[in-house]
């Protein structure tokens, strides 16, 4: 197994505690995470990413367990590892669209893919020089997807990735991101409640507040 | 990319801000790199200028317009004194050594001092070209002077009375030039040299002139005849060569006695038969013992005083050490304030920048990075603003310098660099550091769970 959640324990001060159910997923497969709204599915997200740590379980990545490293090389190992698609996109304004790329790879060690090709793939490389705040919605979303997989991570994580798309956009993106996860044998995990995501990705768990 | 690229970017994305900033710590640094530099030269030149001049004797008045004028040449001469007395007091067994001065008339401002060849000799100044003066109206040009007025060797011109530019020119007699002195960075590079006898010559006619009775008019219009004939001549001088113009001079000079011939005096006072009067005495003491008493000997016994250089230039200093307070108060203000600014901007940028700090968490990078990367960026700018600082000093003395040919800030060498300035360069960046400290606290801080969930 290259990824795995066991018995997933957390609550935000002064909250009820989300027990999460436990994850398992190969190379190159790929898990939607359904919820209502509130049910705590970035919270979900948000462990796995080590951005919080839980109160009891762990999550393994690839024979790391994530949630034991201490902060420092908590962020070297998510830089390297695990690469974060936003609902936003969130590029960094000052920078154009290969710097954004780019500073994702000063952060990490690992010679991940390059930037070129990467962006030729996601049909940006037009734009490889243009400053963010100029590009469309679709384009910049894209970016952040360039920017979350140049580093070649073992896990892709995607918060509701395609809410503020169109159908066309939103479709694009989706297949990019299974595009990407088979193309570098990584495992991918889509929180949505967009119902054009699950026409796409079957294999699905669904978040419940107890 | 990388860390310092990055901070870069960001400074540069809004460059009002960052301009704003940077100009601001610049000024104030400026100041404080100007009075650095005068004060380092200021000091230097002050000491240097006097180097063996241990006492200046004149007539009474200020001491300290006494020594400006003597032995820095800026201020207004104080007056003459018989030079009877002068003689005496150089006989004196506390006096190793006197150089007398007559002073009070400029060529194009700069000012003529009549004196004896041991005044070279005290500066030790050798020759560029030509050799000392031995006749009267033979002069010596500081180097300065030279290459400002383009006169050389041969050349002659009209001195004017009085220190500054466009006071009653001499009319009756040349000065021609018989040397030129190599530069040497301090006083003698804008001075014309010649012996107490041209002096005391020129001003003999101009009383005589003055003596004949004539009306203004026909005096102007004399002098507007004579001009013409000094135009003339030099035009002939273009012309003719050297040997010529001698002659020329002696035919002009038919009516004038023999003495203007007579070699003048090259050390110690001229030999005359009449009472003359000099400006100052230059004095160097046979013992420290003689720093006790010739003061207070020549000040209470004779119509002279006798003032100390140093002691009169650490009591200038005491006096503009109150202007250079205000300016270094005015410096700490604005450095002050663009500590402030830089503060401000970093602050408020941090907190349009809350998404972008925690997406750099997201892709990798620590906390102590972020911390780093605010601290870059305050570094940078008051690294920007000490070079700045620095260069708008040194240009603001350059241009002062260059302003102020003929005096005191003449030959301030604005490009030159002190390890002081290092200090400036330090001092912005702990501007810079403590600036950022706060700033680079919050964003060492911020929670990326949070900031990322917040839309
Ligand atoms: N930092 C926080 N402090 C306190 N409570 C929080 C914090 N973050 C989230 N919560 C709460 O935890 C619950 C789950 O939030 P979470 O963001 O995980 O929901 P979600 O499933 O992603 O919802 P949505 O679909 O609207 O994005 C919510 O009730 C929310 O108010
Ligand atoms: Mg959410």
């Amino acid at each position: 197994m290259l990824f795995q959640t066991k018995d997933l324990k957390f609550s935000h001060p002064g909250q009820k505690e989300y027990h999460f159910q436990d994850i398992s997923l190969d190379r190159g497969e790929s898990l939607l995470v359904l919820g209502k709204s509130g049910s705590g599915k970035t919270t979900l997200l948000n462990l796995i990413a080590g951005l919080l740590s839980p109160h009891s379980g762990s999550v393994v990545l690839d024979g790391t367990a994530i949630n034991q490293l201490d902060s420092g090389k908590m962020d070297r190992f998510r830089g390297e590892n695990i690469g974060i698609v936003f609902q936003k996109p969130h590029l960094l304004a000052p920078l154009d669209v290969k710097e954004n790329l780019m500073m994702a790879r000063y952060f990490s060690n690992k010679n991940g893919q390059d930037a070129d090709e990467l962006l030729q793939e996601l049909d940006l490389s037009k734009k490889s020089h243009s400053p963010v705040n100029q590009l469309s919605e679709g384009e910049a979303q894209r970016v952040s997807i360039a920017r979350a997989l140049i580093n070649r991570p073992k896990l892709i994580l995607a918060d509701e990735p395609t809410s503020s798309l169109d159908d066309e956009n939103a479709e694009r993106v989706v297949k990019l991101l299974q595009d990407q996860a088979t193309k570098i044998q990584a495992a991918l995990i889509i929180v949505t409640h967009d119902h054009r995501v699950k026409e796409q990705i079957s294999n699905y768990i669904e978040v419940k507040s107890v | 990319m990388n860390l310092f690229k990055l901070s870069w970017k960001y400074l540069t994305f809004r460059p009002l801000s960052t301009g704003l900033n940077v100009l601001l710590l610049a000024l104030g640094l400026a100041i404080i790199t100007v009075l650095l530099l005068i004060q380092d030269q200021f000091e230097k030149k002050m000491t240097q200028d006097a180097a063996g001049i241990d006492l200046v004797v004149g007539a009474k008045g200020s001491p300290l317009q006494l020594i400006l004028s003597s032995v820095y040449h800026v201020d207004f001469p104080v007056g003459n004194i018989p030079m009877n007395e002068a003689v005496r007091l150089s006989r004196s067994r506390l006096v190793k050594q006197t150089i007398p001065m007559a002073l009070g008339d400029n060529y194009q401002g700069y000012r003529i001092v009549g004196t004896n060849h041991d005044y070279l000799s005290l500066y030790e100044v050798g020759f560029s070209s030509g050799k000392a003066w031995e006749e009267p109206f033979e002069v010596v040009l500081g180097a300065m002077v030279a290459e400002k007025s383009g006169l050389k060797l041969g050349d002659t011109f009209t001195g004017s009375h009085g220190i500054s530019v466009g006071s009653h020119d001499h009319d009756h007699h040349d000065f021609r030039v018989v040397g030129v002195l190599e530069p040497k960075g301090n006083v003698v590079d804008r001075l014309v040299l010649t012996s107490i006898e041209s002096v005391w010559y020129t001003h003999d006619e101009e009383e005589s002139g003055e003596e004949e009775p004539t009306s203004e008019t026909s005096e102007d219009q004399d002098t507007l005849a004579h001009d013409h004939e000094h135009q003339n001549e030099e035009v002939d001088l273009e012309e003719d060569d050297y040997e010529n113009t001698e002659e020329d001079h002696e035919n002009h000079d038919h009516d004038h006695d023999a003495k203007f011939h007579h070699p003048v005096a090259k050390s110690g006072f001229p030999a005359t038969d009449q009472d003359r009067e000099v400006t100052t005495l230059l004095v160097q003491y046979r013992s420290p013992m003689a720093a006790v008493q010739l003061p207070r000997m020549i000040n209470s016994n004779t119509n002279m005083q006798a003032a100390s250089p140093s002691f009169e230039m650490s009591r200038l200093f005491e006096l503009l050490g109150v202007g250079v307070q205000v300016l270094e108060g005015l410096a700490f203000v604005l450095i002050a304030i663009s500590g402030l600014g830089i503060f401000i901007a970093l602050y408020n940028s941090l907190k349009e920048r809350r998404y972008d700090l925690a997406v750099l968490r997201a892709i990798g990078a620590s906390k102590f990075q972020l911390l780093i990367l605010i601290f870059l960026e305050g570094i940078s700018l008051t690294f920007l603003g000490a070079l700045l600082g620095i260069l708008l000093g040194h240009g603001f003395l350059s241009i002062l310098a260059a302003q102020n040919e003929q005096g005191i800030a003449a030959g301030l060498q604005a490009w030159t660099f002190l390890s002081a300035e290092l200090w400036i360069v330090i001092y912005a960046l702990t501007v810079g550091v403590l600036a950022s400290a706060i700033p680079a606290w919050s964003a060492y801080q911020t929670s990326i769970a949070n900031q990322l969930t917040r839309k």
